[in-house]
């Protein structure tokens, strides 16, 4: 990696290193029902972020102790693979993965029926193929998905995107370069529909001005994934009366 | 698209397809399913499903799910522990099922003396009915009815839950179809396990096969006609 001075993350044309504009997300790639063994499961890429994400559940909760008596139990385990980085990470939950899997699993309670289950437990696994930003947002978009495919009632589906500042512009769906040399980093997941936001975290300074604009950016980006998943969804089922 | 009621308003069509988060309908309407869901007056589909749209009545049929349990519901679940007075089930739902001694044997038993492994083994297969369940208690099955007991003959087959009523079909349609083209018996149990008989190996075969068929294409209309023509060629192919 170079240092700052090396990457222009802002050209000349007003475009960004990677020749996006800076409201346009990165290419996104989603399918649902990628594993057999999974209740749920799907496969989300932004750019040359991958993420996999698999939802097991409801199932009965071992150690038994741990069951709650009114709702369902959601455990979420955020991960990254060992390839999924430049040099291999190890494979050991990191500090950081374990406060990710809390910020995810919170960004999902929400949306997620769990008075319907109770004692019960609702398991979320979300495996990073590869990283190049914006993992955690990837990976909420695509566990939301995950839990539709499984059949659990959910309030809607969750999407995010992370909104940042490089080189004093607000830009949307950053990716490693940009959130390793810029100035600001706010992922922002939420549910569209209701238009309720379920995580929002800032890395960095904006002014309030700035973060009421990334916020507007943020929707605006959200609301594009959202139709994506929707899409997702429906393809099975299109995809399944056609081939008659 | 929208369909103007005295009451309310219905945003879908019968059988349109919906997904999680999408808005159903506003004001006055009968939400009849547990996956609708009301945020003021508009109501929300919870899960991916078909719509189903009857005057002012609003009813999604699960397209994904799994089996949750229901007194008086049929099952076909498979002992996985022998206790001492009781078996452990597993009933393909988020929680296992007990089927106590007392209430399988028909008769007093003594702890000491039987061995409840001489009735029920782990890996048998039993048909049962749910006598009770509630949200502090895992479902209790009963095997004290006309029918019911232990399945020593035959084949289970297992479906997705969710695609249970495509099966039977509106008025047991299509299974009557499926037990009048290939003459087995089939039991179909709620929670997504099949139980047929058939007198040939063959026929078990193309039955096992329709059932899949059914299974994948669920969510499509003229099922019905399609698998009679499908069991009818197969028939003739292997010159049944």
């Amino acid at each position: 990696m170079g240092k700052k001075a090396d990457i222009k993350l802002i050209r000349e044309d007003g475009l960004r290193h990677d020749g996006r504009k800076p409201d346009e997300l990165r290419p996104i790639k989603m399918e649902v029902g990628v594993l057999n063994n999974a209740n749920g499961s799907a496969l989300v890429e932004f750019g040359k972020t991958k993420v996999l994400a698999a939802v097991y559940g409801p199932r009965e909760l071992h150690p038994r102790h741990m069951s709650l008596p009114d709702r369902a139990v959601i455990r979420c385990r955020y991960h990254m693979a060992p390839f999924s980085t430049e040099e291999r990470k190890s494979p050991a939950p990191s500090r950081r993965e374990i406060e990710l899997s809390k910020v995810i699993r919170e960004a999902l309670e929400p949306v997620i029926f769990s008075e319907l289950y109770p004692r019960a437990t609702i398991d979320i696994f979300i495996e990073v193929l590869q990283a190049d930003g914006g993992t955690r947002t990837t990976g909420i978009t695509a566990a939301s998905l995950a839990l539709a495919d499984a059949g659990i009632p959910i309030r809607d589906l969750v999407a995010g995107v992370a909104v940042g500042k490089v080189d004093g512009v607000l830009v949307l769906d950053i990716d490693q370069v940009e959130d390793e040399f810029g100035e600001a980093d706010m992922p922002v997941a939420m549910m569209p529909t209701l238009g309720k936001i379920t995580l929002l975290q800032l890395n960095g300074v904006l002014t309030p001005e700035e973060f009421k604009e990334a916020l507007r950016l943020a929707e605006k980006g959200i609301k594009e994934i959202y139709k994506l998943q929707r899409e997702a969804l429906r393809k099975r089922y299109v995809e399944v009366s056609l081939e008659e | 698209m929208s369909t103007e009621t005295v009451k309310g308003k219905v945003y879908v069509e019968n059988r349109q397809l919906v997904l999680p988060g999408e808005l159903l309908a506003e004001g006055d309407v009968q939400a009849q399913s547990p996956y609708i869901y009301k945020v003021e007056d508009k109501y929300y589909s919870a899960i991916i499903g078909l719509a189903s749209v009857e005057d002012n009545k609003l009813n999604i049929i699960p397209l994904e799910g799994f089996y949750l349990p229901k007194v008086g519901d049929l099952v076909i679940g498979l002992i996985i522990d022998v206790g001492i007075t009781n078996w452990i089930v597993d009933i393909r739902a988020p929680y296992r099922a007990i089927m106590n001694a007392s209430d399988a044997l028909n008769r007093q038993f003594n702890p000491i003396q039987d061995d409840l492994r001489k009735y029920f083994d782990v890996g048998d297969y039993v048909l049962a009915k749910i006598s009770l369940f509630d949200r502090v208690h895992n479902p209790v099955l009963t095997i004290k009815d006309r029918g019911l007991g232990k399945i020593v003959h035959g084949r289970i087959v297992e479906i997705q839950v969710s695609k249970v009523p495509r099966v039977i079909g509106k008025k047991r349609t299509m299974i009557n179809m499926l037990m009048n083209e290939t003459g087995c018996d089939i039991v179909v149990a709620q929670n997504g396990r099949i139980w047929i008989n058939c007198s040939n190996k063959e026929l078990e075969d193309i039955l096992i096969l329709a059932l899949k068929k059914i299974e994948a294409e669920a969510h499509t209309t003229g099922l019905t006609d399609r698998t009679r023509n499908f069991i009818r060629e197969e028939k003739a192919r292997r010159g049944l």
